[in-house]
């Protein structure tokens, strides 16, 4: 009986440790394994429109950041670093911010982007399902979320998770 | 005396000033109303123990106005609701739907609750066989005489 007492109260330790070591601020996106939403954004400081449709055939990075986002700042390094390797594009979704804000950002920190597209009023966003600037998107050649990295990219997470990903789905 | 005159002056100015009925907050109250039914079900992603009603956040923010815009479009509850499940998951609801990934969420309560009562059951069952056990029948007829003494007395 007393085993039996302590077995359970053990098993509920454990439970609840196990629970404090994840981060209830990562909600698992249900939009992993589906098309990546369709937009058409005009292009920071051009007219040019880009849509996710003119990425068909190619893996691609889809990055949302701000400048008013701090810690944006904290991730900006490793996607200049990654941007160097030029491994597979990366394009910007400008979060809600000032297209001013915005030019002076990268040009103080670097533009690691192929190009940003301005998502003003955060429509977009929505519709990926963004709740935390910064936010990466790994999406496939036929269009297909396959990865949402929430929050900054590390240099971790950029090697043991994404750059093998990408290996995996240019094969 | 001066200064004074001068201060009920101003208040008898201000006395002047129309009074009217406080105008509605929203343009629309019916829209607002379903807004809230709405968005009380509905978490906001940001301060993530909030509803989307209380919640003051930037995001929250956009998405009243897009549930806002969705009922001036004519669309139900439930395909707001859906809207906002494809793209922030079950998470975004503060009733899950039941399913299999959330029977433990739903029924682990009752589950722990039927484990304490049978907890309960074992122990006391244990207690009373111990009581029962505890005295040999000579000690039982010593107790009963001595207790009889004692009353007698």
């Amino acid at each position: 009986m007393r085993i039996a007492l302590i077995a359970g109260f053990v098993a509920l330790i454990v439970l609840l440790a196990v629970g404090l070591t994840r981060n209830p601020r990562e909600v698992p996106s249900p939009l992993i394994g589906k098309a990546a939403p369709a937009f058409e954004l005009p292009r920071l400081g051009g007219a040019e429109r880009f849509s996710p449709a003119d990425m068909r055939g190619k893996v691609w990075l889809l990055n949302v950041w701000a400048s008013w986002c701090v810690s944006c700042r904290d991730e900006h390094p490793v996607l200049v670093d990654f941007a160097k390797t030029k491994r597979a594009p990366l394009i910007g979704l400008n979060y809600k911010d000032q297209g001013d804000d915005a030019r002076k950002w990268l040009a103080r920190f670097g533009d690691p982007y192929q190009f940003s597209v301005v998502d003003a009023d955060g429509r977009i966003g929505i519709d990926y399902g963004v709740y935390g600037v910064p936010e990466t998107y790994v999406i496939d050649r036929a269009g297909v979320i396959r990865y949402k990295q929430i929050g900054p990219v590390t240099p971790d997470v950029l090697q043991a998770t994404i750059l093998p990903l990408i290996r995996e789905l240019e094969r | 005396m001066r200064r004074l005159a001068a201060a009920l002056a101003a208040l008898l100015l201000c006395g002047g000033a129309p009074a009217r009925e406080a105008p509605p907050l929203a343009p629309d109250e019916k829209v607002e109303a379903r807004l809230v039914t709405i968005a009380e079900e509905l978490r906001c992603l940001v301060c993530q123990n909030e509803s989307l009603v209380a919640s003051r956040a930037d995001l929250a923010m956009d998405l009243k106005r897009e549930v806002r815009e969705q009922v001036r479009a004519g669309k139900s509850d439930a395909e707001i609701r859906d809207f906002m499940v494809k793209r922030y998951g079950d998470f975004v609801l503060y009733r899950p739907p039941l399913k299999a990934s959330t029977l433990l969420l739903w029924f682990g309560p009752f589950l722990l609750l039927a484990a304490g009562f049978a907890a309960i059951a074992i122990i006391v069952r244990r207690r009373r066989a111990v009581r029962a056990g505890a005295l040999s029948t000579e000690d039982e007829a010593r107790a009963d005489a001595l207790l009889q003494k004692r009353t007698d007395a």
